[in-house]
């Protein structure tokens, strides 16, 4: 019965966009037969005090993620173009609005 | 898996503690935290979702449209506080369907408090104003736990626990300024849930022996005892506002350290309670399996839609 309910509720993580103008940010995940009983649940239990205008589902099994056992080598790239930042480039303050 | 790499691993998951920063869900762990957080997630799940029984007992029977959706969405609240923590013990690999077969078998434990019966519609306001006002105070240390989906979680359950207390708090208010009767049956409410209110805090510290470990991985963040006298603290002066006597000869101000002296809590009930042998325990784990087993046929019609549907699109 354990092992039917896991292969046949898939888990669903779920993202809530709060209010116009921000991002979905996920929120956590919850268990359905399909996608839209997904959103219905998701409604239920993630937005019972007006907390979101707009929800995302996704079966957790769709999503590929990094894998965090070479987060610092796959993340290495971004870390060593320190020209790609403002403050590596010397202005002098009697320049304005820069 | 070399000596080396896990060595490398160990120091990981120690600086990412010792740093005060979260562990997430795809970080290397020690199997001792994992076993440790699986097992606290899901008694804390089992308690919300058990707890939905003394206080939904008295839906049918709230004596107002007012109380009865307040009682709604508060029971509803429960019901979802489980669910996000469910939700946290599987990031760390526990099946859900594994955790309810637990709890309905009795292998797994959930909150001592919730093995008492309700017998007057004051005990939902004292539940509301003692048990969940004891659970905010074990809750909100919990919101910086270690481990960042439990930590989430109980962010979300906090937000939510405010109106729980407030509720039962107004609700024993406007019984206060009823009849005779009814101030009695608060009085009685408060007397029969104050000493299982401070037994939620579990053991007293020389009785607790996983404290210790729980506290170095930041799991928790305060010791049972530190966290029932700040519970005490906080309700005194509650009690005074509203009228009611805390059943406790010994709890009286204490100048020098600045807190509540209170008298000594019977730690013999609490084993009988949490061994099982509650006076409602027995009929909380018979109802909710009742409610899961009768609840399969949903679960599997549910399944066998969505799989019929699957066909139908794979077809067309």
């Amino acid at each position: 019965m354990t092992e039917q309910i896991k292969h046949e509720w898939p888990l669903y993580e779920v993202f809530v966009r709060s209010k116009r103008g921000l991002n979905h940010v996920h929120v956590g995940s919850l268990h359905a037969a399909d996608d839209e009983m997904a959103i219905r649940h998701a409604r239920d239990l993630y937005t019972r005090r007006n907390e979101g205008v707009s929800i995302w589902v996704v079966r957790a099994a769709d999503i590929t993620a990094s894998s965090p056992d070479e987060k610092d080598p796959f993340f290495a790239p971004s870390a060593d173009k320190v020209y790609r930042h403002p403050t590596f480039y010397d202005i002098p303050d009697t320049v304005p609005h820069m | 898996m070399t000596t080396t790499e896990l060595s490398d691993l160990e120091r990981h998951f120690e600086r990412t503690i010792e740093h005060d920063l979260r562990v997430e869900p795809r970080d290397w762990v020690p199997d001792e935290y994992r076993a440790t957080l699986i097992r606290q997630i899901a008694q804390h799940a089992h308690s919300e979702i058990i707890g939905m029984q003394p206080e939904g007992n008295w839906i049918t029977r709230a004596p107002s449209l007012r109380r009865k959706a307040i009682l709604l969405a508060k029971v509803q609240d429960e019901a979802g506080h489980g669910l996000y923590l469910y939700s946290a013990a599987e990031t760390l690999g526990a099946d859900r369907g594994e955790l309810t077969q637990r709890l309905i078998s009795g292998k797994q434990k959930y909150s001592s408090i919730f093995n008492y019966p309700t017998l007057t519609f004051a005990d939902v306001g004292v539940i509301g104003w003692l048990v969940d006002g004891a659970a905010i105070c074990n809750q909100v240390p919990l919101c910086r736990c270690s481990y960042g989906p439990y930590a989430r979680a109980m962010i979300r359950i906090c937000k939510e626990e405010s109106f729980h207390q407030r509720q039962g708090y107004e609700l024993l208010m406007t019984m206060m300024r009823g009849t005779k009767a009814q101030r009695q049956m608060v009085q009685d409410a408060t007397d029969r849930w104050w000493w299982p209110s401070l037994m939620m805090f579990g053991p007293p510290d020389g009785d607790s022996p996983n404290t210790a470990q729980s506290m170095a991985w930041k799991v928790k963040r305060h010791t049972n005892d530190e966290l029932r006298q700040r519970f005490v603290d906080m309700t005194v002066p509650q009690a005074e506002a509203l009228g009611v006597t805390l059943p406790d000869a010994d709890l009286a101000w204490n100048q020098e350290r600045a807190s509540y002296d209170f008298g000594e809590i019977d730690w013999s009930e609490f084993k009988q309670v949490l061994r099982g042998n509650g006076p409602c325990s027995a009929q909380r784990v018979a109802h909710r399996k009742r409610a899961h087993d009768e609840g399969a046929w949903v679960r599997e019609a549910a399944a066998a839609h969505a799989r019929k549907h699957r066909e139908a699109v794979a077809v067309a």
